[in-house]
């Protein structure tokens, strides 16, 4: 049978078919030229994030300060690829702790019921009650002078719960569809079953959901920031620089424009990767069948 | 009013075209036809092929994209291009229609009388008194129980029979000339079928309409059409007399379908014919003939040009260029298209000397009853399922029938979880589940697998076949090599492509995934397969297909089946024995031809007389069984024997002494049919119906 044409698993069919994908590959290519920017800018210009030009107040974009300068000095290209770094890291990380805890939970609490539910949907509405604002803005002193990534997860911990309930009430109608019940006649065991069959089914609101999350959580830090909680200064992020300078952005708008500029194309290039993947794994979008 | 010499409906050159991304989709295309006064035509045809389309257009109850063009003269007076104030003035007054849902088809919020009364007042000026009065008299004329208390009831308190009642309620109300009748019996059980077939005859009878009755059950037109019209791809194919279209039939297609309908008063002495294919997409169309690329007679001209309804003898027209040579074959079948594989099973010796594959005892499920919303309690218990009996043996099929409420899919389900029941035992291949390890009931699982009804439900949409086929194999440990190999040998065990295996299941048609199901069940040489309505949602000429591979797979691989069916007919075809269930118990078992032939149980006798039959003389000249009233509620079943209240033995036939015995429950065990044949039925008596 060598000759025989080889089966195909969803795997490979799904990855094919994101290959097929232009635009969302354009996505990809550009999203990683962003981490590359910000991560390598320290080797493009000689200004760094935290450091004053004190020969240069609120100059527009010349030759010596691309992107120009704030009123203290700061160069806002080097701002902006140091808050790019840090935003990349929450919108992207923080997007998918967030969805991928929404679909385990709200799957787990789905498909298993009794008390499982009980406690996983208690443990929901819980912190659907809990003001997230105030918590982190408590806890904050706690973490203070270690990493911040903690702040990321404490960010995506309250981020998660209304995707949850969605995903466990989309589960609890998969669950009685034939197909889980053939899988489940066949002796598959039900967490193989959430993440063969239950999980790739809601696969649409899952990852529309982590595109909307990734510029919710970057905006999300931009009040915390405000209030002093998150990222501190002399350190910076997209967010705390398009809150700090939005109110230039008619007079001086070089110092507001950049970054923002950042961040739509940021969360453009996620979005367009979204649709691509959407796509890739909806069997019904055009051109699936060869 | 015109003279009685002009047809009623007349419809000449309809043609109904859709817009869709595709390009146009030509769901009716120059239909033409008649329907005279008092007469029922019979519109016959698959899904897809339009008849629904158009008798919707006949009323202009189409969709506003949809572009209608052609006649439609109804008593002379032209439909098409009428406005939609002078149809309403035709609609529901002179032409009514029954639908196919009779859940959707009624208002939920307001109750019965008021939407009866209402049909009544738009075009009669009577009070509203008046109409209520009215409302009751038609209900009482629609064979509704206690109609001057029911008709205050809403349409969720009724059955789905009883709805489709006051459907016809609401249709006769105005005394209109023609009925149209889309697929009324198709969302209902058999015996419940029989009785709304009888009240359309009724109906008919009390206000001389005209019906017009769309279907895609040859078995129904047979009984209660004058004439039928067969339609295939949105046109119509042959028409004529029903007994020139069932016994004469001058076109392949319906040759083919009559062919391919499994008959419940006939074994399966051999193969059913299917028709090979699918039915071509409505969009692009083939330039010939629409059929031809499935015909087993096409010539070359077949594919140039497609041909016109031509008139024969009589009535008789039929849409195929050869026509002549179709008719002077004249055997269903047969000749036209070869039977397939014949699936005959060698002769067997005696069942005892078989290997018991499932042994069921007294099987239980009750579900409990709950009130209350923040402190639930238990009210009460619906034994869905109450002391079931059976077994199968290895290489036999035991169809379980019966309608739906009697409990079939909740035993099936339970004994597919391999879980300890609350009563009773189930044992697989000697295994009893209830002493089952985890370990050892996975394994068990292997020789224990099922096909379900909806094709497109029972396949992950968002796996590709190969992982669908591949997921059983995976589960149970097999490697990803042999894997694949497997899995193109299903595909092509059950008559697909091995290059079918990266596609999606959207790619298929009903058919084609029913077989993907099949070839999933099929992975790790199951000994039992369970099939629950396996080909209850498929096409007729699409559902034989499927039986004879079913047939087929069963001598090859020396399967033993648990069929689980409503369709009597596909049930006498592939069983070997038969259990019939009524509120959660069997109350008859035994032989196919026994069990079909000489039944014993009152309740099996009105199952069978109610089966129509697609033979229009044998079916003018049965006798129907027609049962009174629904299914009893299973939270309070009938105390004794559970079918004494709608039984016609008990009602009609018993004296005192005979109906006492009646209130006392009743084993199953053997009587009058003899061993091997048992039933539930303390006046136990084999009548012939079929």
């Amino acid at each position: 049978m060598s000759t025989a044409v080889p089966t195909v698993s969803r795997a490979s069919l799904v990855a094919r078919q994101f290959l097929r994908k232009r635009l969302a590959l354009g996505g990809v290519a550009f999203l990683l030229a962003l981490f590359a920017l910000a991560y390598l800018s320290p080797l493009l210009t000689k200004w760094q994030y935290d450091q004053l030009d004190t020969t240069a107040f609120l100059t527009p974009p010349s030759v010596g300060h691309w992107f120009g300068t704030t009123q203290n000095g700061f160069d806002v290209f080097a701002l902006t690829m140091r808050g790019m770094q840090k935003s990349l890291v929450i919108g992207l990380l923080g997007a998918l702790i967030s969805t991928g805890l929404a679909a385990v939970v709200g799957a787990f609490a789905g498909y298993f019921g009794g008390r499982l539910n009980t406690l996983l949907v208690g443990l929901i509405d819980l912190l659907l009650v809990l003001p997230g604002f105030l918590i982190i803005s408590i806890l904050s002193p706690a973490f203070h002078g270690r990493t911040w990534l903690i702040f990321v997860l404490l960010l995506a911990a309250f981020q998660w719960m209304i995707t949850a309930r969605i995903v466990r009430g989309m589960t609890l109608s998969l669950k009685e569809r034939e197909f889980v019940h053939a899988a489940r006649f066949m002796g598959v065991p039900g967490s193989r079953i959430i993440f063969r069959h239950i999980l790739p089914n809601v696969a649409s609101l899952l990852i529309i959901d982590a595109t909307v999350n990734v510029s919710s959580l970057i905006l999300a830090e931009v009040g915390l920031s405000f209030f002093g909680f998150g990222v501190q200064p002399p350190d910076v992020s997209l967010g705390t620089l398009i809150g700090d300078y939005s109110g230039s952005s008619l007079s001086y708008p070089w110092q507001f424009y950049f970054p923002a500029g950042f961040l739509i194309a940021l969360v453009l290039a996620i979005n367009v990767i979204g649709d691509g993947l959407r796509d890739a794994f909806d069997p019904n979008a055009g051109g699936s069948v060869s | 009013m015109t003279d009685d010499s002009t047809p009623l409906l007349e419809v000449r050159d309809l043609t109904v075209t859709f817009a869709s991304e595709a390009g146009p989709v030509r769901a009716v295309r120059t239909l033409s036809y008649q329907v005279n006064r008092g007469e029922v035509l019979g519109i016959v045809g698959e899904s897809g092929s339009g008849k629904t389309v158009s008798s919707l257009a006949v009323m202009d109850l189409l969709p506003s994209h949809a572009r209608v063009s052609g006649s439609v003269r109804f008593e002379g007076k032209e439909l098409v291009g009428l406005g939609d104030k002078e149809l309403s003035k035709l609609r529901g007054r002179r032409i009514a229609m029954i639908f196919q849902d009779p859940l959707s088809a009624l208002t939920p919020v307001y109750t019965v009388g008021d939407q009866i009364a209402e049909a009544i007042r738009v075009h009669q000026d009577v009070s509203a008194a008046a109409a209520r009065d009215r409302a009751i008299e038609l209900l009482t004329l629609v064979g509704i129980p206690n109609p001057s208390r029911r008709v205050a009831s809403f349409p969720h308190e009724f059955s789905g029979g009883m709805r489709q009642r006051v459907m016809i309620a609401m249709a006769i109300a105005n005394d209109p000339a023609l009925i149209i009748a889309d697929e009324p019996t198709t969302a209902l059980d058999v015996t419940v079928q029989a009785q709304i077939l009888d009240l359309l005859q009724k109906a008919r009878e009390v206000t001389g309409a005209a019906i017009l009755l769309i279907t895609h059950d040859l078995g129904v037109v047979a009984g209660i059409a004058d004439r039928v019209g067969v339609m295939y791809a949105g046109k119509l194919v042959e028409t004529g007399p029903v007994d020139d279209v069932f016994y004469r039939p001058r076109m392949p297609y319906t040759l083919g379908l009559l062919g391919s309908l499994p008959r419940p008063d006939q074994g399966a002495h051999q193969a059913l014919t299917p028709i090979e294919g699918n039915p071509p997409s409505l969009v692009s169309l083939p330039a010939g003939c629409p059929f031809a690329p499935r015909c087993p007679l096409r010539i070359e001209r077949c594919a140039q040009q497609e041909p016109d309804l031509v008139q024969h003898a009589g009535a008789h027209a039929a849409a195929c260029h050869r026509s002549d040579e179709v008719e002077r074959r004249r055997v269903a079948g047969e000749h036209v298209f070869p039977p397939g594989l014949v699936a005959l099973a060698a002769a067997r010796s005696p069942r005892a000397e078989h290997a018991l594959v499932l042994a069921v005892r007294d099987l239980v499920k009750e579900f409990p009853v709950l009130r209350g919303a923040v402190l639930r309690r238990r009210v009460g218990s619906l034994r869905a399922v109450d002391g079931v009996t059976f077994d199968i043996r290895e290489g036999e099929t035991l169809g379980l029938v019966g309608e739906s409420g009697c409990g079939k899919t909740t035993t099936i389900m339970e004994i597919l979880n391999l879980l300890p029941p609350q009563a009773g035992s189930v044992a697989v291949l000697g295994q009893d589940a209830a002493a089952m390890t985890p370990d050892q009931r996975f394994r068990v699982r292997r020789d224990i697998q099922v096909v379900f009804q909806d094709p497109m439900a029972a396949l992950d949409p968002r796996l590709p076949v190969s992982d669908i086929i591949g997921e059983p194999l995976e589960t149970h440990g097999v490697a990803a090599p042999e894997r694949a190999r497997r899995v193109r040998e299903l595909l092509a065990l059950v008559g697909l492509q091995p290059e079918h295996a990266d596609r999606y299941p959207q790619a298929f048609s009903g058919g084609q995934r029913q077989r993907i199901g099949i070839a999933r069940a099929l992975a790790l040489k199951p000994k039992l397969l369970v099939l629950d309505e396996p080909v209850s949602a498929l096409d007729v000429s699409i559902r034989a297909g499927v039986i004879n591979l079913l047939e087929r797979l069963k001598t090859e691989l020396g399967l033993s089946y648990l069929f689980v069916a409503h369709d009597l007919a596909v049930v006498r075809h592939i069983a070997d024995r038969v259990a019939v269930m009524y509120l959660g118990r069997i109350v008859e078992i035994g032989d196919v031809t026994e069990v079909f032939e000489r039944p014993t149980h009152p309740y099996t006798q009105a199952l069978l007389s109610a089966v129509p039959i697609a033979d229009p003389r044998k079916e003018r000249s049965r006798r129907r069984i027609l049962l009174q009233g629904d299914l009893p509620s299973p939270l309070d079943p009938p105390s004794g024997c559970r079918f004494r209240p709608r039984c016609p033995r008990f009602a009609h036939e018993l004296d005192d002494a005979g109906q006492q015995l009646c209130h006392k429950d009743v084993a199953l065990e053997a009587r009058a049919g003899g061993a091997g044949h048992l039933d539930a039925c303390h006046h136990s008596r084999p009548a012939p119906v079929l």
